[in-house]
């Protein structure tokens, strides 16, 4: 939960520190470079389940995700969509196996992925309308002329709201999981520091089991946010796109 | 204010405030879902659709709570709490002696 420092890079006058989140971010990135396209690409047989795997899940968010909300011309969003979805999964899932953490649960990179989806929204809403045409679709149409100065600031801070809602969901729901887990498990030493036995004997059978169905809840929880993240990114962007 | 007063009133508000924001989400939740089950019995061939729906809203409400959630957390470890009287800190002591 905590991000461990492991060394410090001295880059440009800055000492930049090597933590337990970005080797977990370093992990995931290389998984994705790596053993993706040799999933994709190997000629073994026994690659075959995967490889349908990886596609379904593609093809999931292709058709479930970016076909309802960009349209059909939306589909070249694809590789970037598909990106952040695996990301973000595999990283809230690196989370619950032994010796890992959650990267997703460190407010930087929830921060950097909700500015990813903020340079997103802006950079094709200019490349579809224009940088003037752009700003105009903060207004929807038949509104009264007086009335277009009192919505434009609104839109702009609705957007900024949006942004700012999907990076503390993300933390917070990855974060919220890790510190239920945490608290049960300090609970069977702080029953243990009363009486030895009321801690073993009390606390244990009803902590354990508590603490497994959090982790079992935590699976469902990543891949879950992982799917909000991206589909809210997909409405924003589908917003920006085809303002009606 | 001493030192434990301040982490008295922390967890206060953050015990009162983590109680409410779960009545509001659990609300607001078992709502969606009411409605969800409602309209799958309904109509059970659009079940795919109002499911993906249900998810989508439940899990933007579940947002919200968790903003409250930070905010009981902030409360909790007293993150705007000026800085303790220390032996190296005698502005501020005076500054805290004046409240």
């Amino acid at each position: 939960m905590l991000d461990h420092v492991y060394a410090r890079v001295q880059l440009a006058g800055l000492s930049l520190p090597i933590s337990k989140h970005l080797v977990m971010m370093w992990i995931v990135g290389a998984g994705l470079i790596i053993i993706l396209p040799w999933i994709f690409r190997s000629r073994l047989p026994g690659m075959n389940l995967a490889r349908t795997a990886v596609e379904t899940l593609v093809l999931f968010v292709r058709d479930g995700m970016l076909a309802p909300t960009l349209g059909e011309h939306g589909k070249k969003y694809t590789p970037y969509f598909c990106t952040l979805f695996f990301f973000i999964l595999f990283m809230n899932l690196l989370g619950l196996v032994p010796y890992g953490a959650t990267a997703t649960g460190n407010i930087a990179v929830t921060a950097a992925l909700s500015l990813c989806t903020f340079l997103l929204i802006n950079l094709s809403g200019v490349a579809e309308h224009g940088v003037v045409g752009y700003l105009k679709s903060f207004v929807p149409h038949g509104v009264p002329g007086w009335m277009a100065p009192f919505l434009f600031p609104i839109e702009v801070i609705g957007l900024l709201a949006k942004t700012f809602a999907l990076c503390v969901r993300l933390f917070a729901n990855m974060i919220g999981g890790h510190i239920v887990l945490l608290s049960l498990t300090t609970m069977i030493f702080i029953f243990s520091d009363i009486n030895f036995y009321a801690g073993v004997f009390g606390a244990i059978p009803v902590e354990v089991p508590m603490a497994l169905f959090i982790s079992l809840l935590e699976v469902f929880v990543a891949a879950l946010q992982a799917y909000i993240f991206t589909f809210l990114t997909a409405i924003f962007t589908g917003a920006a796109l085809h303002p009606h | 204010m001493s030192e434990t007063m301040y982490i008295g009133i922390g967890y206060l508000g953050a015990g009162i405030g983590a109680g409410l924001v779960i009545l509001g989400a659990g609300l607001g939740i078992g709502k969606i879902g009411g409605s969800a089950v409602e309209g799958i019995a309904r109509q059970p061939e659009a079940g795919g659709d109002i499911r993906t729906t249900m998810i989508i809203a439940a899990a933007l409400i579940e947002g919200l709570a968790f903003f409250a959630l930070i905010i009981c957390l902030l409360a909790l470890m007293n993150f705007s709490k000026p800085a303790v009287a220390a032996p190296g800190n005698a502005p501020v002591a005076a500054a805290e002696q004046a409240h």
